[in-house]
């Protein structure tokens, strides 16, 4: 295993400096201060995490919360590359598709997927199918740009091979675009990823929803029990971390030949 | 001999606002089965365009091309090998030989593509790294895998624009015999763009030599030496600098 090497271990204790030295100082000014409200002491934050399975301020388990928020960060992940990523083959491919649709995706994407709550529950009523939605926009862009770079990106010659053996356009995308874009695209499912899992706080917001770590923390906020919302974000920042070391590793296992060819 | 493929008359002007460059002015003659021509001129007089117009990736503006065989669908079979191997770095050695094979011969059963990848892999000196990323692979290699892709689909012709320049010296002529060896054992027909004299003296039956831009024939140049050449024998270096001298005439 190369994840075990001594490098590495070097490595991961260099990053798990700085956490250590964090983590006492928190707990150094929650002894000062001595009040919950502002800074819970750790052995508080990590009461709430050693029991997993127990009830959270009479609601669900932690990993009942947990399990609620990946599946809908899963869901509106999922729909959202099934739509970004053949949108985005399809307009990295043609420079005149881009210059319609470019002008209308630069003009959507800085919006906070937050700011469609109220557009979201009128369209879709409160429920999942909201929280997918905020949590798909979210998720789009990141998808769409990166497949439209990919693409674009491929190098030229791999379509001339394609085009000497007379390739279809349809071959040329499935033997040539497709997997020359996949390592940027990749990329953006990363990302997408990461961004997604951010917005599950924010989507979790929505009156009506009664799960999930969002609700968990907004929920736990309104009863002050900050030891509770110190729980949740270390939930989500460790899942957070280990998506991204997934997509790393997938990185290198799929796509080694990047940058080498 | 009936000759495998026939230009007449290739014209190619780019346009580019407006402004016309003319390029090919008119490019006429005949590659007979199993030679192996070389076409040569100073840089920039439209060698590659017209090796990318016989290749089908860049039309002409006027003209014919004219092949005897093709493939089973009537398209006209050339293969076309690059300067840079253009392998597909996600594909292994295999999969990158039978890329093409797979494309235009459909629906060929498994059995005769690793048949035909075999017998490739062994012409090239390949068979070790069947399974290996062309990043894997040294310089000369690459442009060995990426000359068995291109004889993969058994092409009438095949044309190869500059593609040992990028190779050190020793490979280079290493993959010179072995143009030269291929020729020999699958009959295959060559049209390579090459600017190094010497190469083109080396392998080819005759040389053709365009002029400077708008490029027309200026010579056609038979190489009677016998096969394998020396590079040091008086007659082949008299006919190099006679190849050297008449390509920096028409610069």
């Amino acid at each position: 295993m190369v994840l075990i090497s001594k490098q590495n271990i070097r490595d991961y204790g260099k990053g798990l400096a700085l956490i250590v030295i964090l983590l006492i100082s928190w707990e150094g000014f929650a002894l000062m201060i001595q009040n919950n409200y502002i800074l819970p002491r750790l052995g508080e934050i990590f009461s709430v995490l050693l029991q997993p399975a127990a009830p959270v301020l009479g609601g669900e388990s932690l990993i009942q919360n947990t399990i609620q928020s990946l599946r809908e960060v899963l869901t509106g992940f999922l729909c959202a590359a099934a739509v970004a990523i053949p949108l985005g083959l399809f307009i990295g491919w043609s420079k005149e598709v881009q210059k319609y649709l470019n002008p209308t995706i630069q003009i959507l994407r800085p919006v906070p997927p937050i700011a469609w709550m109220p557009f979201s529950i009128a369209w879709f009523g409160i429920g999942f199918n909201s929280i997918l939605f905020i949590i798909g926009m979210g998720a789009f862009f990141p998808i769409l740009i990166n497949t439209v770079d990919g693409v674009q990106g491929v190098r030229l010659r791999w379509i001339e091979v394609a085009e000497t053996f007379h390739a279809t356009t349809f071959e040329q995308l499935r033997t040539v675009i497709l997997p020359g874009a996949l390592p940027v695209i990749w990329n953006g499912l990363r990302v997408s990823f990461g961004v997604a899992w951010m917005c599950v706080v924010a989507a979790e917001m929505l009156p009506g929803t009664t799960a999930g770590l969002g609700y968990l923390i907004m929920y736990a906020y309104k009863l002050g029990q900050l030891q509770v919302i110190g729980a949740g974000m270390i939930i989500i920042g460790v899942i957070g971390l280990g998506a991204d070391t997934l997509f790393r590793a997938g990185q290198e296992r799929l796509f080694g030949w990047q940058g080498r060819e | 001999m009936e000759p495998v493929l026939s230009l007449d008359g290739i014209v190619k002007t780019f346009r580019d606002n407006e402004k016309s460059c003319p390029a090919l002015a008119g490019i006429s003659f005949d590659v007979a089965a199993r030679e192996i021509v070389c076409i040569m001129g100073p840089s920039g007089c439209g060698k590659s365009t017209l090796l990318r117009i016989i290749g089908g990736l860049d039309s002409a503006d006027a003209g014919r091309i004219s092949q005897t065989a093709g493939n089973k669908d009537g398209k006209p079979s050339v293969a076309m090998v690059f300067q840079d191997h253009a392998l597909f770095p996600w594909l292994t050695v295999y999969e990158n030989i039978v890329y093409g094979l797979r494309l235009s011969v459909q629906n060929l059963p498994e059995e005769e593509i690793a048949k035909r990848a075999e017998s490739l892999l062994d012409l090239t000196h390949l068979t070790a790294f069947a399974l290996s990323y062309p990043h894997q692979l040294s310089g000369g290699m690459k442009q060995r895998a990426s000359v068995a892709r291109a004889l993969a689909i058994k092409p009438s012709i095949l044309l190869m624009d500059e593609p040992f320049s990028a190779l050190d010296t020793f490979t280079r002529r290493e993959l010179e015999d072995e143009v030269v060896r291929i020729r020999q054992d699958l009959k295959t027909t060559f049209l390579m763009v090459t600017h190094n004299p010497e190469e083109a003296i080396y392998i080819a039956d005759r040389i053709v030599i365009l002029s400077g831009r708008p490029a027309v024939v200026s010579d056609i140049l038979p190489i009677d030496l016998p096969y394998p050449r020396d590079k040091a024998d008086p007659e082949f270096i008299r006919i190099r600098e006679q190849v050297t001298r008449m390509i920096r005439g028409k610069a």
